[in-house]
């Protein structure tokens, strides 16, 4: 049974829109299916839903690239691929079932392989967007290597909509592994996880995810059937089933209070911050999940000290800034940026941060 | 006049550099006057070599003062042009900013000077069993600082990635002489991701003064399979059935015939001669790993149509295996007293109608072409033998170039995988983007650097250089200017 996806373009109707939009001064919010609206400042412009821009414009397995309108559905993209056991490596979360590609996309969100396999910007390969000045841009490519022109494409990853609206995309695609193995060891500190699962990194072992909750430390190996046997059989731990789209998906009972939710982002080797404290880590150490600090500000003080960042994921009070703030010099270079794309500022005003 | 300026901007710059870190005599100066694309020569006022990130940032504060051009240069390996000097600026060269600062065995990380070699990381962490990815072909030479500013490549790109997925922070001075950093050490990033606009952009953004690379552990096995094809067609389709079949191999390489034989010409790697073309295809993982799927691309290769599938039996007849492919350019370089490296990519299904193509243009230009190509990630280049001493040969030749890249356009590919535009092909880079376009990335540049003295004239084309440009090259009974929106 072969998936199949709605094949409807609406460029020239979002582009007529956006110069209307253009000429009256006005702002909209890009909206999918809503499902990760949540992430980012909350905004006043007018809702533009763009979901309905979604189809195929080219899938060659043999070349390992996909080609999408923005609205196409994440959930049904993946089955796609995965009829040709194919993937994306950064194991998006979806948090919704409507969840689009433009989504994915935008807020650049990342699953357990993104320390092992990458990140959406590391698969991009390019995009044709609508910018504030209503017109139609094509950056990057569908082949894997390109380096003319500056690389626009990446630059969309994580940029929450705030340059322009995405309309397709070319993201490269993996071979699923065949086969996986979640190995689970108990009593672990949060040290000895970071440690221990670091010092695996200098092995070849084919570690595709890790995860510490609760005192209990859990590998992901992805693979071929040799070597991921071959890597189990020196790990030791315990195999069990394990559902990592749980983790992914949020769906843990960890995330299921409404307290505060802050996302630590730490270099990977950095020690425990937060000992004591209810965490889960991901990443290898570079994610790290922290519930109930309502002080955002200390938080960010104390981790930006270690090289990191912290977002206000879920549930923290509306006057607290989502994300790290940035030094000035930093914040008026991407506004800059921001104004080159779109210049009277219709996109996504304040997303991310106060004039981007 | 210039000389007297040259001396009075010596002078300025000695203030703050030692003597003979400011380069100031055109004797000395000529080492300076191209890079690896030695067709394009220029003389600059001055050289720079500042030892540290306190002498770049004079320097570029002395620049903007004076609105001096500024070409930062590693070690001169570029094959477009991208470290060319201009006439009116100076070079900004970091090859004595070469320490490795620091190397993070648990987090596998390493923080390095631009100036430092690509295979120097490697070597300098070998003994804890880890290496830096990414190898172009002149990782002998070429410095970091430079991979940064082309986002190089190598042959192990399609499973390991280019420079921006080997690359975890930079520290950079802007044209304003103030230093940013974009960090990603922690895997994420606050605001915009600036690290892919940062790498590959050619010297135009702002000058790399410390890198953070990731380090891998090296593969416990390596194995190289060989296929031998009666034609090129049947070599490409090869490649996308062992992709098809789940396998990402570390590196999978083709030559066709001409470069067939002036490799084995030139290192006797026993490669069969007569071959229409050969796939050299390498496995790497652990030992089990390896032997299952190298049984398994040797299936597809010979169901492919290869005549023959040769495994090297040991790493020294992998090394061989490998020795042909790697010395392809100097091999061709043996041949012909000129050759010129073109760089275009393709998505691997065009691959048999693109080369039948540059087969007939090599025909109709009376030029020869050998090609290898990167075939995993589609990376074509062929190679058009010529003779500069011949007259009007170099101009054939570069005409017969930009046609091949435009034939990667029109193929759905680009005009450059892995070398850059640089001074090379800005006239190509007016047929692959619109005016629209290059107008974003005229925007960016002047965001990072509003007087444009960063590498000018290099990477992004000019409205009326590529309006010159299109209107010399009308494409089959067009009218001039089809496209163009403006005046």
């Amino acid at each position: 049974m072969t998936v199949v996806l709605d094949d409807v373009d609406i460029e020239r109707t979002l582009q007529e829109k956006i110069a209307e939009v253009a000429a009256s001064g006005g702002q909209v919010e890009i909206v999918g299916s809503g499902s990760k609206r949540f992430y980012g400042e909350s905004l006043e412009a007018m809702p533009l839903d763009v979901s309905a821009h979604c189809g195929i414009i080219d899938y060659d397995p043999a070349e390992l690239v996909i080609t999408l309108r923005a609205g196409c559905k994440l959930a049904q993209v993946e089955t796609l691929l995965a009829e040709r056991r194919q993937m994306f490596g950064f194991e998006p979360p979806r948090f919704g079932e409507g969840a689009t590609i433009g989504g994915m996309v935008a807020t650049g969100l990342a699953g357990p392989r993104r320390a092992f396999a990458g990140s959406i910007r590391d698969f991009v390969l390019g995009v044709k967007l609508l910018d504030g000045r209503g017109q139609v841009l094509q950056f990057g490519g569908r082949v894997i290597k390109n380096v003319a022109g500056f690389d626009v494409s990446r630059l969309m990853v994580g940029a929450l909509g705030t340059l322009g609206i995405i309309l397709e995309v070319s993201i490269r695609v993996v071979p699923q592994p065949e086969t996986e193995v979640t190995l689970a060891y108990e009593h672990v500190s949060v040290d000895e996880h970071i440690r221990w699962v670091n010092c695996l990194g200098s092995e070849p072992y084919p570690i595709s995810a890790s995860l510490w909750h609760d005192g209990r430390s859990l590998l992901r190996l992805s693979g071929s059937e040799q070597g991921v046997r071959e890597a189990s059989a020196q790990l030791g731990g315990e195999e069990i089933e394990w559902d990592w789209s749980e983790a992914n998906e949020q769906r843990l009972d960890f995330f299921g209070r409404s307290e505060p939710l802050s996302r630590v982002s730490l270099p990977p080797t950095t020690p425990d911050l937060f000992p004591g404290k209810s965490q889960l880590i991901e990443w290898g150490g570079a994610q790290r999940w922290l519930f109930g600090e309502a002080d955002i500000g200390a938080v960010r003080d104390e981790v930006a000290g270690a090289g990191g960042s912290v977002c206000a994921f879920r549930h923290h009070a509306p006057d607290v800034p989502r994300f790290h703030p940035l030094a000035p010099a930093m914040l008026t270079l991407q506004r800059n940026i921001k104004a080159s794309f779109d210049p009277v500022g219709i996109f996504n005003p304040g997303k991310l941060y106060a004039g981007l | 006049m210039s000389e007297l300026r040259r001396q009075q901007l010596a002078v300025r710059f000695r203030e703050f550099l030692p003597e003979d870190n400011v380069i100031d005599q055109r004797t000395s100066l000529a080492t300076y006057e191209c890079d690896g694309l030695s067709a394009y020569r220029e003389q600059p006022l001055l050289v720079l070599l500042p030892e540290d990130t306190a002498q770049v940032r004079q320097v570029m504060r002395l620049c903007r003062e004076l609105r001096l051009p500024v070409v930062g240069r590693g070690a001169g390996t570029s094959l477009s042009g991208g470290a060319l000097p201009h006439a009116d600026g100076v070079v900004l060269s970091l090859a004595k900013m070469n320490r490795i600062l620091e190397v993070d065995e648990l987090a596998r990380t390493a923080v390095v000077e631009p100036g430092v070699r690509n295979l120097a990381i490697s070597e300098a962490v070998v003994a804890k069993g880890l290496y830096y990815a990414p190898d172009p072909s002149s990782q002998i030479a070429c410095s970091i600082g430079g991979n940064v500013a082309e986002n190089a490549g190598g042959v192990h790109c399609l499973k390991y990635g280019l420079t921006l997925h080997n690359i975890l922070a930079l520290k950079v001075v802007g044209a304003d002489g103030e230093m940013f950093e974009i960090d990603q050490r922690s895997l994420h990033t606050d605001g915009y991701d600036l690290m892919p606009l940062l790498i590959g952009s050619e010297g135009m953004l702002g000058i790399v003064v410390e890198v953070t690379v990731k380090l891998l552990p090296i593969p416990r096995c390596a194995r190289v399979v060989m296929g031998v094809f009666d034609s090129v067609e049947k070599a490409g389709d090869s490649v996308a059935a062992i992709i098809a079949e789940g396998i990402i191999p570390a590196g999978i390489e083709m030559m066709d015939n001409p470069a067939i034989r002036a490799a084995e010409d030139f290192v006797h790697a026993n490669y069969p001669i007569e071959a229409e073309a050969i796939l050299i295809c390498e496995l790497d993982g652990t030992e089990q790993e390896v032997s299952a799927q190298i049984e398994r691309v040797e299936r597809v290769l010979r169901a492919g149509g290869a005549i023959e599938t040769r495994l090297a039996k040991d790493e020294a007849e992998r090394l061989l295996f490998w020795s042909g492919r790697k010395a392809a350019f100097p091999a061709v370089g043996r041949i012909s007293p000129d050759y010129y490296c073109i760089d275009g990519t393709i998505p691997r299904k065009s691959l048999a109608a693109v080369l039948a193509e540059v087969r007939r243009l090599s025909e109709q230009y009376g030029l020869p072409v050998a090609n290898v190509f990167h075939a995993g990630d589609g990376n074509l280049h062929p190679l058009i033998l010529y003779d500069a001493n011949i007259e009007g040969e170099l101009e054939r030749t570069e005409e017969l170039g930009s046609k091949i890249l435009k034939l990667c356009i029109h193929h759905g590919g680009t005009i450059t995988g892995e070398h850059g535009v640089g001074i090379e092909k800005l006239g190509e880079m007016c047929v692959q983007f619109s005016d629209a376009e290059r107008n974003q990335f005229h925007a960016l540049r002047e965001c990072f650097d509003p007087l444009k003295i960063l590498n000018p004239g290099k990477a992004i084309p000019t409205l009326a250089r590529c309006a010159e440009h299109n209107a010399m090259h009308v494409r089959g009974g067009e009218l001039p200017f089809p496209e163009l929106e403006r005046f």
